[in-house]
């Protein structure tokens, strides 16, 4: 039951509203939530990577003309993490949630969050990854506004505005694609395109595509919205969105552009890398000059995605492997990393760096469980940031793209300048005044959820070795998709 | 026909687009709803229109009619009506929060996100937390 992954947050979703007035009850059922839904996650991938690619026509209609769910290996994978992210940020909220959001609906906003996200990873048609992109939309539109604090507002706006933008050119894209094809099943569109020569509407419906996922995943001239809204929310839910909501819009990317729209001959290549290397140019550059905490490493978010694309762009199975790589590293460094800066806040009161100090003199543990997902980040071995980029860089040297490596490996360099400016600033350094900031004591839940995550994450990389092969498995399926549309379609005329 | 909505779901586009460009969080509002109608013309659009020709099967005989108009675009549009009906509703309601928690409409007024200011993000800890969303 392949949909399992998709109906369990939708059920816990129902139940967290069901439990409206009892927020000890809501705490209680999310644990339960996350947890079945890892198993239900987990299980999938070894089914998947047993079976080979699965697929459940909805309704029981065949292929091309039901809706269907798949999951190939990919999207088994990101599944998986997408219930190891929301297991952890399930943890760190019951300690980091205030009881005024969970009264005003948190965990429901939270299951259907993960349910429009799941949604996505399992869509076989591209309405029906449409709709679940609104799912997540909604669901992420109100958590951004959840409060009514002043930035949370002012965020909100840019971040609704632009990504209402980016749904409108992808039902555009949609309609187009249809008019072209007369189907939208993902499958059934693979084998249909190939032998349309779309020329020039081809060419329109691809670079909607790139623009509206390109909005939704913030690459490069389109990223704006993400520093100005991901840092306002409380660190829990920029925790979420930070794994989450991005990597939806690059898995997207990943499947049209493999799928539909192969990046092989013509312009979109130069154009994938050349966006990849602005994209991480420019994330770093902004991440250089913050000071909050939380703006540096949403910052960082565009910059590491960059690398994502890098691997798309480059398009030999090896380069898809390492991006798929490499999404499993980001995800887990990058939502580690926002917990250790909540943590941070909760115990000396600000993200501010120029207040902060002196933290590794006093608490060496939060200062260990910084440095392994930031230098993990920054690629130093033997965390799995270093083999994500080894990998990358492998692959674009079999392709002699030496440029995009070069640019990847000064950008590199540039995230360990940054991360190094943190630990001076927040660690290092004398702390000038103690300040009146109330120190709260951090739950112990918080600590639990922030060091499962970085053990996770330090174990990606001690485990590269067999999750390289995976990806190279998911990779495999991916630059060929004749599997695809047969595991879908079978021998469906 | 299909001229006709074509244009005027261009018209819509650019029309959409202009009003999304503005300052006003109203007209930005206006701007949204206009793009969504654009897209669901574009939808309407994306098979070709055929007046009287029913998507049905002739009684007894089961085989389709060999001309017969396609219903799927009213399915997605009818999808894509009721999402940017509960979207629209919920920026509405945000951008009355907004007024109400910034007190102005000119988005030009709304940098705190961007540009770092302090005082601001400290003095909201506790301030404006009597309408939640």
């Amino acid at each position: 039951m392949i949909a399992l992954p998709l109906l369990l947050p939708l059920a816990f979703a129902i139940l967290n509203v069901l439990a409206w007035k009892s927020p000890r009850g809501q705490r209680a059922l999310s644990l339960v939530g996350v947890a079945l839904q890892s198993g239900a996650a987990f299980w999938l991938l070894g089914r998947v990577r047993a079976e080979g690619i699965l697929h459940l026509p909805v309704g029981n209609w065949p292929a091309p003309f039901g809706i269907v769910l798949s999951a190939d290996l990919f999207s088994a994978l990101m599944l998986c993490l997408s219930a190891v992210v929301g297991l952890a940020a399930a943890l760190y909220s019951q300690g980091g949630m205030d009881e005024r959001r969970v009264r005003h609906g948190y965990y429901p906003l939270f299951f259907f969050l993960l349910t429009g996200v799941n949604g996505a990873f399992l869509a076989g048609d591209l309405f029906n990854l449409y709709v679940w992109f609104e799912v997540m939309l909604m669901a992420s539109f109100v958590l951004i506004a959840l409060g009514g604090e002043r930035p949370q507002v002012e965020g909100a706006i840019k971040y609704v505005v632009l990504n209402l933008l980016a749904s409108t050119l992808f039902l555009s894209a949609v309609g187009l694609l249809y008019n072209l094809c007369g189907t939208l099943n993902l499958a059934d569109l693979a084998r249909r395109l190939p032998g349309l020569e779309a020329g020039g509407e081809g060419t329109l419906i691809a670079v909607l595509f790139l623009v509206a996922f390109g909005i939704k995943s913030a690459i490069f001239p389109l990223f704006f919205w993400l520093p100005a809204s991901y840092h306002t929310p409380p660190v829990t839910i920029t925790a979420l969105f930070s794994g989450l909501l991005t990597k939806v819009g690059v898995y997207a990317l990943y499947r049209v552009f493999t799928l539909l729209f192969v990046p092989q001959g013509g312009y979109l290549p130069t154009l994938l890398l050349v966006l990849a290397g602005l994209t991480m140019t420019t994330g770093v550059l902004g991440a250089a000059a913050q000071m909050d905490f939380r703006r540096l490493l949403s910052f960082h978010i565009i910059s590491q995605i960059g690398y994502l694309l890098m691997g798309l762009g480059l398009f030999s199975p090896a380069a898809l492997a390492a991006g798929i790589y490499f999404m499993v590293h980001v995800v887990l460094a990058k939502t580690a990393l926002f917990f250790v800066a909540g943590l941070v806040r909760q115990m000396e009161g600000s993200y501010h760096l120029k207040e902060l100090g002196g933290l590794y003199a006093r608490r060496v543990g939060l200062a260990l469980l910084f440095l392994l997902p930031a230098l993990s980040l920054a690629g130093l071995p033997p965390l799995s940031g270093f083999f994500a980029k080894l990998a990358l860089v492998l692959a674009g040297f079999e392709l002699r793209a030496y440029a995009i490596v070069g640019v990847g490996l000064g950008v590199s360099l540039l995230t360990l300048y940054s991360m190094t400016k943190v630990w001076n600033e927040a660690f290092w350094k004398e702390r000038k005044e103690m300040g009146a900031a109330s120190l709260q004591p951090v739950s112990p839940w918080m600590w639990a959820a922030t060091l499962g995550l970085v053990a996770v994450s330090v174990a990606a990389g001690l485990l590269a070795g067999p999750l390289l092969d995976l990806s190279a498995q998911a990779a495999a399926q991916l630059s060929d998709p004749s599997g695809y549309i047969q595991a879908i379609l079978g021998g469906a005329p | 026909m299909t001229w006709l909505l074509a244009i005027t779901a261009g018209v819509l586009f650019a029309a959409g687009l202009y009003m999304i460009l503005r300052r006003s969080l109203v007209k930005i509002l206006v701007g949204l709803a206009l793009l969504s109608y654009a897209v669901n013309l574009l939808l309407f659009n994306s098979a070709p229109l055929l007046p009287a020709r029913p998507p049905l099967l002739p009684p007894g005989n089961g085989a389709p009619p060999e001309v017969y108009a396609d219903p799927l675009p009213q399915a997605l549009i009818l999808t894509a009506i009721v999402i940017s009906f509960g979207v629209t509703a919920f920026a509405v309601v945000l951008m009355r929060q907004v007024y109400g928690t910034l007190g102005t409409d000119d988005l030009n007024e709304m940098r705190c996100t961007d540009v770092p200011c302090e005082e601001v993000e400290i003095a909201s800890e506790e301030e404006q937390m009597e309408e939640p969303l």
